[in-house]
């Protein structure tokens, strides 16, 4: 409980708290959409691509999210362009581009700071958030719920029927650009938080937690999003309390609420399915 | 007010080749319209270069003297299978709301009127009782029942259906069949991909067959002639005996 008294009294502690929840939130609800458009390599790739974009702000000495938005936008066009333009697969173009990206980051980064820096932008370290941080991730916080809630329609049949969506009009190929644009933006605002490696665990495994439990999206979506903000909490416990990298702890605990819902989930759980079917060989003997 | 709907010289190729050729008719509305020909005749391809939903080398598509793209609301397409993801979350009852979803435009969110609509719609294809169930936990005739209230639901003026009755129970196709029947007697216009030559003069009014190029379009007792089909299936007359082809 020391940890509620020490979140009332420190403001870094305050400001690393809202910044979480508001990663996992973002991180749960444009998750969603990822998982069931079967983008969670895209979501990796891109979160890694931020990184040469992030070296070269530090370098310009602008703010990181600038670089970071360009770079991300960069790859989900690069990663198009060639799917679309050659044979070559899409999970193949993925895996061109962003080991690219990355090099590159990683490279530009050694050059521009020191290893601990690359340490903090690859792992995340929540306790080191900034004013600026925490308002970046605000205002993307809210870009990300406001398009969310007023394009939710849109988003629905776009990511469930792609062609019924065609068929009446809908620009499809404009709301695939304009979720890996958002996506960029998530990932940016995570990077303090959960790192660059670990992003992706906050965008799949709440989600996917969600998806084992409910056949509506819109639930989905909300307890995506409450899944995110829980494990983003914990991360801040873990890293304030035994200085811990928050981007692995926010992961692990992001695992283990999948795996609860994984064996627990009423109607697919493992351990409920074994119940039922039990019950049933009971009922009928 | 529903209008004639007129196909002008649509070509498309597929990789350099061509697998729908010149292909033109005119239907005026009312009307159940089959599209017939061997596989791969290029029969959904026509379909989806006819709604726009594929790229053509030439052609058009024309309702009344509008071009297709702007009176989309009007249309209602049900795809050969439609390429969804099964598991996705959702349940029938939501499915079949998304009809509404086009005449909503931007912002709005289905009404409570919208979802006792789409509810009658279900209670149509006589699904009603698998209203709370997931898309996935049906069979195929249930969930092309579904699709098709989905298409009622966006009361359309013409509806394109990519061979809705193969791999379904005779029961859906019967329900089906007589829901099709009732959007033509109410004046609009259905066509209806098809292959199974059996049902073809009991089904349909007017017919569209083709094979790459177009055969013939018009009235069946027109089109379903003996020498069409030869064409159309590049096979001995035998083949058509028992199908009451016009000789
Ligand atoms: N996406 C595609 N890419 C390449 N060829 C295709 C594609 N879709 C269909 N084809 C080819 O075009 C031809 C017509 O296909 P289709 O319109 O599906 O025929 P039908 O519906 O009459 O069976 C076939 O030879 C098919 O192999
Ligand atoms: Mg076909």
């Amino acid at each position: 409980m020391e940890f509620f008294h020490d979140l009332m009294n420190y403001a870094f502690l305050q400001k690393a708290f809202i910044t979480s929840v508001m990663v996992g939130i973002i991180c749960g609800a444009i998750g969603s959409f990822i998982v069931l458009r079967g983008m969670a390599l895209m979501g990796d790739a891109i979160s890694h691509a931020v990184l040469p974009g992030v070296a070269i702000s530090y370098m310009l000495s602008i703010n990181y999210f600038y670089g970071a938005v360009l770079t991300g936008v960069l790859t989900a066009f690069s990663i198009g362009a060639i799917s679309q333009k050659s044979r070559i697969k899409s999970d193949s173009a993925i895996g061109i581009v962003f080991s690219a990206f990355f090099a590159l980051g990683i490279i530009l980064i050694t050059k521009a700071r020191s290893a601990t820096d690359l340490t903090q932008i690859l792992f995340g370290n929540v306790l080191s958030v900034r004013d600026s941080d925490m308002w970046i991730t605000l205002v993307i916080g809210a870009i990300v719920i406001v398009t969310v809630a007023l394009f939710f329609k849109e988003l629905l049949i776009s990511s469930f029927d792609e062609t019924m969506a065609a068929a009446y009009g809908l620009n499809t190929r404009f709301i695939h650009y304009a979720i890996m644009f958002l996506l960029t933006l998530v990932t940016v605002a995570s990077l303090q938080t959960v790192g660059v490696i670990l992003v992706v665990s906050m965008l799949i495994t709440p989600a996917s937690a969600a998806y084992l439990l409910t056949n509506r999206l819109s639930t989905m979506v909300v307890l995506a999003s409450f899944f995110g903000a829980l494990s983003a909490v914990i991360g801040l416990y873990f890293s304030f309390l035994y200085n811990m990298p928050s981007g692995p702890v926010i992961a692990l605990a992001t695992t283990s609420i999948f795996v609860l819902a994984f064996l627990f989930s009423p109607q697919q759980g493992l351990v409920t399915q074994m119940f039922k079917s039990r019950g049933k060989q009971d009922a009928a003997a | 007010m529903t209008e004639s709907i007129t196909a002008s010289n649509i070509s498309v190729s597929y990789s350099g080749k061509q697998v729908v050729s010149n292909v033109s008719f005119t239907f005026e509305p009312g009307s159940l319209i089959g599209i017939l020909g061997p596989n791969g005749a290029g029969k959904s391809t026509l379909m989806k270069a006819m709604l726009g939903l594929i790229k053509k080398n030439s052609g058009a598509t024309q309702i009344g003297s509008e071009s297709i793209d702007k009176v989309r609301k009007l249309i209602a397409y049900v795809p050969q299978r439609s390429n969804i993801d099964w598991n996705f979350p959702i349940v029938v009852k939501d499915t079949v709301l998304l009809g509404t979803y086009p005449k909503l435009g931007l912002f709005h969110r289905p009404s409570k009127a919208d979802k006792a609509w789409a509810m009658e719609c279900l209670k149509q294809v006589g699904m009603q009782d698998f209203a709370d169930r997931q898309i996935g936990e049906l069979s195929g005739g249930q969930q092309q029942r579904v699709f098709l209230a989905r298409a009622l639901a966006q009361k359309a003026d013409y509806f394109f259906l990519d061979e809705p009755f193969v791999g379904i129970d005779v029961s859906s196709e019967e329900v089906i069949i007589g829901i099709l029947r009732k959007l033509k007697d109410a004046g609009k216009t259905v066509l209806v991909v098809h292959h199974d030559l059996s049902k073809v003069k009991s089904y349909f009014d007017d017919l569209i067959l083709m094979n790459n190029v177009l055969i013939d379009a018009g009235p069946v007792e027109q089109v379903f002639r003996e020498k069409n089909m030869t064409r159309a299936y590049e096979r001995p007359m035998t083949m058509f005996d028992d199908l009451e082809v016009q000789m």
